[in-house]
């Protein structure tokens, strides 16, 4: 296999739960080697979108293929994808010594020194019953079990949402430098987007189950503007600039678009985007989604 | 393991990129005389550990500074800085510091707030570049 497949590769993935739409005809690549934030509101399709991606749920529709093979295909793929699901869920009756001995056992590839170290750092008592752990203790520990089978793809839903502001800044550190020394490809979905702008070099876009735009994040903020002008000016734009969203006052027009190139219109001024501003511009957008996937540097 | 010379602090509500801001610090760093030529610059895994942020983030900043000839990777030992940007300037420093203490008395004196004197230096400083320039 080529050492650049990407992590995650969707064709026209859609995902139906009886009438409701989940996810809508989904084309996303998303390579390896990066630290990708899945943003989005709720509903927008992020869960399920991970939750394909581990096997858990097979598609309605259209193909989705996870470092070259099929999501949950044997154990072989299993073994390359770890999976940390929302709320990091333990068995409250089990010890902390007890789902590190399940994680061995149930793991050919665990690395037990590894898990070991995890747990002396954080102050975790083998001995203690993983119920009574803090929000924060919790999710370490769950994050450990994922990590301990030193998988090529971690799959992470809303890993901080439940944590408060100083578990989340620990917990984001500490996956920062499992990803500096490790290097697994990270996944990780957030509505959170000051974290998602500290950790993410890669994000995905979803609304209403498509995707809205996905790609670079350096190389979507390059190519993107805030343009303000009097309300009086045209919104028209010259070939090869698109404009993702529009607000108007009285006396006012601000337009966020993609360019391919430096504004010249003496009538607009131009600043650079945050990439806050931009995920918004992209989730409230509307605008046809599959021609907004495609967004090269 | 010895910690680096320096730590980054990163903003994610200033709207200027990570990377640039970690160029940005250790620019000023050299400037101020905090960094000198031969030093180390922390690892890429203890600036993820302190700041927490991608780690591709920070060998992005480091490459930038490697391009501007400001700091060298040395294979397995990490990045150290490879020219200073005080200067003979830092001389000078003490004196303008303390001088631009006596003015900011004054400032305050004359009822000025914090804002009105960041804008009132900032327009003065614009307006002595353009005369510079003139």
């Amino acid at each position: 296999m080529s050492t650049n497949t990407n992590a995650i590769e969707t064709e026209r993935l859609s995902k139906r739960y009886g009438r409701r739409t989940a996810l809508d005809d989904c084309t996303v690549a998303i390579p390896t080697g990066h630290v990708v934030g899945l943003v989005g509101a709720n509903g927008a399709g992020k869960s399920t979108l991970l939750q394909l991606a581990v096997g858990l749920l097979e598609p309605t529709d259209g193909t989705i293929t996870v470092l070259g093979g099929r999501p949950g295909a044997g154990p072989a793929q299993l073994a390359r994808v770890g999976f940390l699901a929302q709320d990091a869920p333990v068995y409250g009756n089990l010890t902390v010594g007890d789902h590190l001995q399940l994680g061995e056992r149930l793991n050919p590839g665990w690395d037990r020194a590894l898990a070991r170290r995890r747990i002396e750092r954080f102050g975790l008592d083998p001995r203690q019953r993983a119920g009574r752990l803090s929000g924060g203790q919790r999710s370490q520990l769950a994050l450990t079990i994922a990590i301990g089978k030193r998988p090529e793809l971690l799959l992470l839903d809303e890993p901080v949402a439940s944590l408060d502001p100083l578990a989340r800044r620990e917990f984001l550190a500490d996956l920062m430098q499992l990803a500096a020394e490790h290097q697994p490809t990270v996944v990780l979905s957030s509505h959170l987007l000051s974290d998602v702008e500290r950790v993410c070099d890669h994000v995905v876009v979803l609304a209403g189950g498509r995707v809205r735009v996905a790609g670079d994040v350096d190389d979507l903020l390059a190519s993107h503007k805030v343009l303000t002008g009097a309300r009086t000016v045209s919104t028209a734009l010259p070939p090869g600039q698109t404009a993702i969203s529009a607000s108007h006052t009285d006396r006012q027009t601000t337009l966020l678009i993609r360019t391919a190139g430096p504004v010249h219109d003496p009538r607009w001024q131009v600043s650079d985007v945050g990439l806050e501003e931009l995920v918004l511009a992209y989730m409230s957008a509307d605008v046809p989604a599959r021609s907004l996937a495609a967004v090269g540097p | 393991m010895e910690f680096g010379v320096i730590e980054f602090r990163i903003d994610t509500h200033s709207g200027v990129a990570p990377y640039r801001q970690i160029v940005q610090q250790v620019r000023q760093a050299l400037r101020l005389g905090l960094l000198e030529e031969g030093d180390q610059l922390p690892t890429v895994k203890e600036v993820v550990a302190q700041v927490a942020i991608n780690p591709n983030t920070v060998l992005k900043a480091y490459r930038e500074l490697e391009h501007e000839g400001l700091a060298a990777g040395r294979p397995g030992l990490g990045t150290f800085v490879t020219r200073s940007l005080a200067d003979g300037s830092l001389g000078a420093h003490k004196a303008l510091a303390a001088e631009l203490g006596r003015w900011l008395q004054k400032a305050r004196r004359a009822g000025l707030d914090d804002d009105s004197i960041a804008a009132l230096f900032e327009r003065t400083f614009r307006a002595s570049m353009n005369e510079d320039v003139a």
